[in-house]
Formats: structure tokens, sequence, C-alpha cells
């Protein structure tokens, strides 16, 4: 049996467990915890080590999606999470542009691990204020020739569709 | 779709970095604390800005930059009968006051000086509607962005900010390939110059600042200013992309077969 793997990043709250839930075939392994910090008044329970989702291909292959936190004090697991993977998506909320920057951090960090393949997931494109995805390409100072796709993260169809992007950019 | 946020988390460079890039038409409605501005571009050209409690018609335009004397402004504001200063731009000229392109000056520095005064903003909240525009009456001047951000990137003066933006010096820089990129239009400092004088794949920021004897903290401006204005990308350059590929020769995965990318993707589209 061969497994490969995908990494979903992005900053705190920006979709990363929903995004896995949409299309994991188990329920997703998530270590979620209450929070303790100010973050609070954003969503009531964060991703502490990891979220872990999983698509059986046939009975040789099996994918693995793996979730970072988004909180920065566990960066450490980052590098952990990263290593070995296929490619990954750096989940972005649109709709609050106070973490473009931490997610312009997370996206540097990432590509300065290897050359590997990713692509930017525009989520929450389903509300009012959300940035058009090549606004964020923009603000987030995306190279011209990055994928930056417009996601909702719970919406199954949106969420295939980034993965499908990301493993054709794999296939490049 | 407006585009709503906070300058504490995307500055007005930023703003300006995104209109010229997107080449985006709209007003850009800033406020705050007892302050607020209204700026217009169109295709991506500042075309229009205004502050409150600064004079907004032509008339104290004329005034401040001197094209009229101040009782001339009153006798004017007293007999004309309209607001729009289109209508009263041309009965100026015709009546011989001032030449038509003391007004475009007058206009355009007035707009300029609405707009530094946005660089010194760090708080505030902002909206993008697009395709809005000034009223007709409106005169309008279209001037390009990059100048206007690389004289606003001179004025920053927080390093923490420049470090958010541009943390690693070990980066390269080229120059921009979008073809409407315009670096001979634009009015650049001697040192700026001397930065873009040693663009190079071999060369680094950090190597670029010490050939010039420049602090980290001008080389940050400067860089950030000519990659806000979308004269230059950064990118890694080459010596390092060997270095990162050695050290990636233990924790990088196995080449990965085409065949087995292809099965995810057709298990991918079959979910």
């Amino acid at each position: 049996m061969q497994t490969v793997k995908i990494v979903v990043t992005g900053p705190f709250n920006a979709g990363k467990t929903e995004f896995i839930s949409s299309v994991s075939e188990i329920e997703v392994v998530s270590t979620e915890q209450k929070i303790t910090d100010g973050a609070q008044v954003v969503k009531a329970q964060t991703t502490v080590a990891m979220d872990f989702g999983r698509i059986t291909v046939d009975d040789d292959l099996v994918l693995y999606v793996f979730g970072t936190p988004g909180q920065k004090r566990f960066d450490f697991m980052w590098d952990i999470l990263s290593e070995g993977m296929l490619g990954f998506v750096v989940l972005v909320d649109s709709a609050r542009p106070e973490t473009f920057r931490e997610a312009k951090m997370i996206l540097d960090r990432f590509r300065s691990y290897s050359p590997t393949p990713y692509v930017i997931a525009a989520n929450k494109q389903d509300m009012e204020n959300a940035w058009p995805p090549e606004d964020l390409r923009i603000a987030l100072r995306a190279p011209s020739n990055t994928k930056v796709l417009s996601c909702v993260a719970t919406d199954r169809q949106s969420v295939k569709n980034v993965l499908l992007e990301l493993l054709y950019s794999i296939l490049e | 779709m407006a585009l709503k946020g906070n300058l504490k988390d995307f500055n007005v460079t930023q703003l300006f970095n995104l209109v010229n890039l997107a080449r985006k038409t709209g007003a850009l409605t800033i406020e705050g604390r007892d302050k607020r501005a209204e700026v217009c571009f169109k295709e991506g050209r500042l075309v229009y800005a205004s502050l409150n409690g600064q004079e907004r018609g032509l008339i104290g335009m004329l005034e401040k930059a001197g094209k009229i004397s101040s009782e001339q402004s009153r006798v004017i504001r007293a007999r004309s009968r309209s607001n729009a200063d289109k209508e009263l731009g041309l009965l100026l000229i015709n009546a011989g006051y001032v030449t038509q392109e003391d007004i475009v000056r007058s206009v355009r520095a007035h707009t300029l000086d609405v707009v530094y005064v946005l660089f010194t903003w760090t708080d505030g909240s902002f909206v993008f509607e697009p395709n809005k525009l000034p009223s007709e009456g409106a005169i309008t001047v279209p001037i390009n962005l990059e100048n206007i951000i690389m004289e606003g990137s001179r004025r920053v003066k927080e390093y923490e900010m420049l470090q958010n933006e541009l943390p690693d010096l070990d980066l390269a820089l080229k120059f921009t390939e979008r073809p409407d990129s315009r670096l001979r239009d634009i009015n650049l400092t001697v040192e700026e110059w001397r930065v873009i004088s040693f663009i190079n794949p071999r060369n680094t920021i950090r190597q670029i600042a010490k050939a010039n004897s420049m602090s980290d903290f001008k080389i940050r401006r400067i860089v950030y200013g000519l990659l806000s204005a979308g004269l230059v990308d950064l990118f890694i350059p080459e010596e390092l992309k060997k270095v990162a590929t050695a050290s990636e020769a233990v924790s990088a995965p196995p080449p990965v077969k085409r065949s087995l990318i292809l099965r995810l993707i057709d298990k991918v589209k079959r979910m």
C-alpha cells in the first residue's frame, strides 16, 4: 500500500478543517481544543496539532490530507507536516484582510521548504465581503503563474476543484 | 463587490498597489476618527481626491496654488451660480482669469497633496467601491500611480512594517515582466537608481545594500517602494536554490510517478 500526502495550510480560522471534512471519506481526525486566548471571539475551537483526512484511491493507493494548526504558536508542526508532501494548498479567508499578512508569511515559509507545487485557495467566496481571487493574488504578492482559486470550503465540489488544480500543477 | 478592511492590516501603499496592478476603476473611501478621504481611480490611474476639512472646490485649489488672489476668490464665489467645477473652470478661462494649464496644475497639486497625507494614516477603515467615480461636474486629472507609490514609500518610518513586508534580504530582484511597466516615466532618487543599477539575478538585496553602503532600513524602504510600484519582483537566487536543493535531499519525497498522479486525479473527479 502506497500513501501520499497533501498539506492544507493557512491562517487561523481560514477554514482548513472544513476544507478537509468536505472531501475526506473518514470523519476528520481533528485535534481541536477550546481556545483560551483572545482568538475566542473569532471561533470557539482551533486545531492544535493537525487535521487528518483520507481519500482511498484503490487497494494500493491512499491520499492523506493534513491540515496544519492555524495559530502561530503551533508553527513548529508545519515543518513536520510538510515533510514528504506532494504539494500544498494555502487557504485564505478572503473576507478577512487582517489575515492576509499572515497568509503571505505562511506561503513564504512553505515555499522555502522545497520547490513543491502549491495553489492558493481564496476561501469564503460566498461571503459578501470576500476579496476576489485576483485581488488576493496582488495582496499576497503571489507570482503570476501561481493558481489563485475561488473556494468555498464547505462545498465539496469547490474543494474538489482546488484539489484537482493542485494535482494538475504537480503533473506539470 | 466592495473591498473592505482596515489600514492597520492593508495600508495605503498596498491599496494603491492593488489599484495600479489590477487597473481598477472606483472610489476608495477611508474613514478614521475625525477624518475622511475619498480617492477615485480610473483604469488604475488616480483621478480625484478629497479630504474632509480641506477645500474641495476649484476656486480654493486655484487660490492655494496662487493662481488667483483671495479677493478674486471672494468675488468669483459671490458671482458664481454653478457649483460644478468644470463649468466654473470654463467661465474662468473665458474670462481670462486663468489658463487651462493653470487649472490642470492646480487640481493635480491638490490631488497629490491629499494622497500624500493619506500615506501618513496608519489606522482607519476603508471601502473600495468598484466603478464609482466623482460627480459629473468634478474636474479629473489622471495621474499614474507608480510615482505616487514611490513617493509614499519614501515617507515610511516604521521599520517593523518594512520587515514584515520584506522579511528576507537574501532574495534577489528582477524587473517585472508586465509589459506596461513604465520605468522610464518614474522619478527616482539617486539612491533608488543605484539599487536599480545593481538588479541582477546574482545579487541578493543584502549584497546590493552592502555595495551601496545602505542600512537595512534604507534598502528595505527602497525595495518596498519598487515592489509596491510594480517595478520589480522578488525571486530566490540560483545559488540559494542549489543550497536548498542539496539540503532537501533527505526530506524531499522520492519522485512521484505520473501514473500515480493521474490515478489521484481520476479518483478526485469521481468523488
